[in-house]
């Protein structure tokens, strides 16, 4: 029987919707061998949680009741004993910066394999067939794994599992030894607030590496000038100082949903693509065909960014 | 105080590409320091120029190809090197997370430092998690995902972790300690023709998995790589075709009944 034990994530008061995701991939590990779904809340206000998380396929809620927000130290002490209690065959935890921050740990403690940011997952009760991605999306892999595993999945990948369920809600008295904490979060701070809003705008124009230097620029700024439009970037571009964090679009950057987001010299990877998804119409110039923005996009132009530009801006002055 | 840097020479794909069985053909394959890895040597020097640190020491599990990749880390200010292989590691087609926990632990006790910089993940395999495992392994603290670091480490290291959706988490972390660096967090230098000719005289140490006393069974990873192939496109997007005037035209065309262009 296949047992999973599912790790939710929460900050600051509000569960993350990976959590509701992680049951639906959990419940159907579970299910391919008849095994129980088992759910970890660790630390915040977890009954309230635990009252949340109990949806449809969860079959018991473990709380841990210890401190207010995320520490990895506590998470890893918790989930080592949870599962030395249950002996779950799978440990699940999401992808997320925190789930990086102990599933790792927890593997090696255990002397378990990890695998992590799966896309899909198999199981026949022994082996694990997890899929995923390499080399930045441009091919996905299968890997197989005997026994035990912790395995990370990735966000959006599963839908959210709905309904009420009819789990047992217990208390796990995780002994947690209070010397083996050797970090202390000290606070939040919300970056990037300044002077554009991009997740406001209507039309984004977001340039990323394809851009090559910082000098050329301005072929975007005077495009986006000539529609009226917002410029926004990925990463690269933030990270090399040539826009203010606050015109970052992604997983670390901002949710933005405009009604046209024009992607130029941007390949589409994961990180970025979940601040865009939810735009309404996604056009993408790019040089390569095969780039991950490519599964996205609704209007694609596959060509130079530094002759498609110049022409789109020339139309519209 | 002497810090410890991982840097792996990562491959990355050409545009265009075939699959054969588990790997890329090699002739549509560029080798290069991981991106995330050039940001943990970049903070490991600026340590080292601030005076905090006293040596720098690259790290990398990688053939005897790698060693320009290397020599680049050298280049740009780290004092020495220590390159681990095996004939043993000749035909591992991935090597996971486990396998390097244990070859990269084992440095790690050797060279004893105060401080272990890593990539968040490597560009190839992507596992995110061998910095935090090889923290647990050893009994050093960690921080994941990190975009900040005081430059004043006595006891601890002031870091911030970047969350998702633009948050930052300030955490302090006892040392010694292993941070995972994100991009972002400095930037990262291009070698001197000064540093490249010095680098030619660093010492780039090479180990066998023997001399750390590391036994060869470490590299049967538990996790086996089955199947590679390219991803279904789900895609249906339209694609624009013919010289940038006219697919322009088109996308103007598209944005004017859009209404959202004048
Ligand atoms: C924990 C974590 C969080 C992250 N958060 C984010 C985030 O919030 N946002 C984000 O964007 N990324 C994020 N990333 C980084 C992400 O993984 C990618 O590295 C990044 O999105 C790549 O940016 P890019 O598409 O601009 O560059 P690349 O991936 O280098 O792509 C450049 C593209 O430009 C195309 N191109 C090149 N030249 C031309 C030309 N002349 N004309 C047309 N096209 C051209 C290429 O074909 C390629 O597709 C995060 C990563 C991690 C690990």
């Amino acid at each position: 029987m296949t047992d999973v034990l599912a790790v939710t994530d929460h900050r600051r008061g509000e569960l993350r919707d990976v959590s509701y995701e992680i049951i639906t991939a959990g419940r159907q590990l579970a299910d391919e061998t008849g095994g129980d779904l088992h759910l970890a809340v660790v630390s915040g206000t977890v009954n309230e949680f635990a009252e949340e998380l109990n949806r449809e396929g969860v079959d018991a809620i473990h709380t841990v009741d210890h401190g207010k927000e995320f520490n990895h130290d506590v998470y890893t002490q918790a989930i080592t004993q949870l599962y030395d209690e249950l002996a779950p065959q799978y440990v699940l935890a999401p992808n997320s910066v925190n789930g990086l921050d102990y599933a790792p740990a927890v593997a090696t403690e255990l002397e378990l394999p990890i695998v992590t940011d799966t896309i899909d997952l198999e199981t026949d009760g022994d082996t694990l067939i997890a899929t995923r991605e390499m080399y930045g999306g441009k091919v996905e892999t299968t890997n197989e794994l005997e026994g035990s595993a912790v395995v990370t999945i990735r966000g959006a990948e599963w839908p959210a599992a709905e309904g009420t369920g009819d789990a047992s809600i217990e208390t796990f008295d995780a002994t947690i030894d209070e010397d083996a904490i050797g970090s202390t979060v000290n606070g939040f701070e919300e970056v990037g607030g300044g002077d554009v809003d991009i997740s406001e705008a209507d039309v984004l124009v977001s340039v990323g590496r394809g851009i090559e230097e910082e000098e050329n620029l301005p072929i975007i700024e005077e495009l986006a000038d000539a529609l009226d439009a917002t410029v926004s970037s990925s990463r690269p571009i933030v990270d090399n100082g040539w826009l203010p964090k606050n015109r970052q679009v992604g997983q670390s950057g901002k949710v933005v949903t405009p009604d046209v987001y024009i992607a130029i010299g941007i390949s589409g990877a994961v990180q970025h693509v979940a601040g865009m998804k939810g735009s309404d119409t996604i056009v993408a110039i790019n040089t390569d065909p095969n780039a991950p923005i490519m599964d996205i996009a609704d209007y694609a132009i596959v060509d130079d960014l530094f002759d498609v530009v110049p022409a789109l801006t020339e139309e519209f002055q | 105080m002497r810090v410890l840097v991982t840097a792996k020479e990562v491959l990355t794909v050409e545009d265009k590409f075939e699959v054969e069985e588990t790997t890329i053909a090699d002739q549509y394959l560029n080798r290069d320091l991981n991106e995330w890895d050039s940001y943990a040597v970049e903070e490991a020097v600026q340590l080292q120029e601030a005076g905090i640190v006293d040596e720098v020491v690259a790290v990398t599990i990688g053939p005897e190809e790698c060693e320009e990749t290397i020599r680049q880390v050298l280049a740009k200010g780290a004092d020495r090197a220590v390159r681990i292989w095996d004939d043993s590691l000749e035909d591992v087609d991935l090597l996971d997370v486990g396998a390097k926990t244990e070859i990269l632990s084992a440095v790690i006790e050797e060279e004893d430092p105060d401080l272990v910089l890593t990539g968040v993940q490597a560009g190839d395999d992507s596992f995110g998690a061998t910095g935090v495992s090889v923290a647990e392994e050893i009994g050093y603290q960690w921080g994941a995902v990190v975009n900040h670091l005081e430059h004043d480490l006595e006891d601890a290291a002031s870091v911030r972790r970047e969350l998702e959706g633009g948050v930052e988490e300030l955490t302090d972390i006892e040392l010694p300690a292993v941070l995972t660096i994100q991009t972002g967090i400095n930037e990262p230098r291009y070698a001197s023709l000064r540093g490249i000719r010095q680098a030619q005289r660093k010492e780039l140490d090479v180990k066998a998995l023997a001399d750390l006393d590391v036994d060869e069974s470490v590299i049967e990873s538990e996790l086996e790589l089955t199947d590679m192939y390219e991803p279904e496109s789900e895609s249906d997007v339209t694609t624009w075709e013919g010289s940038p005037e006219e697919t322009a035209a088109e996308l103007g065309d598209l944005l004017r009944d859009k209404g959202v262009a004048p």
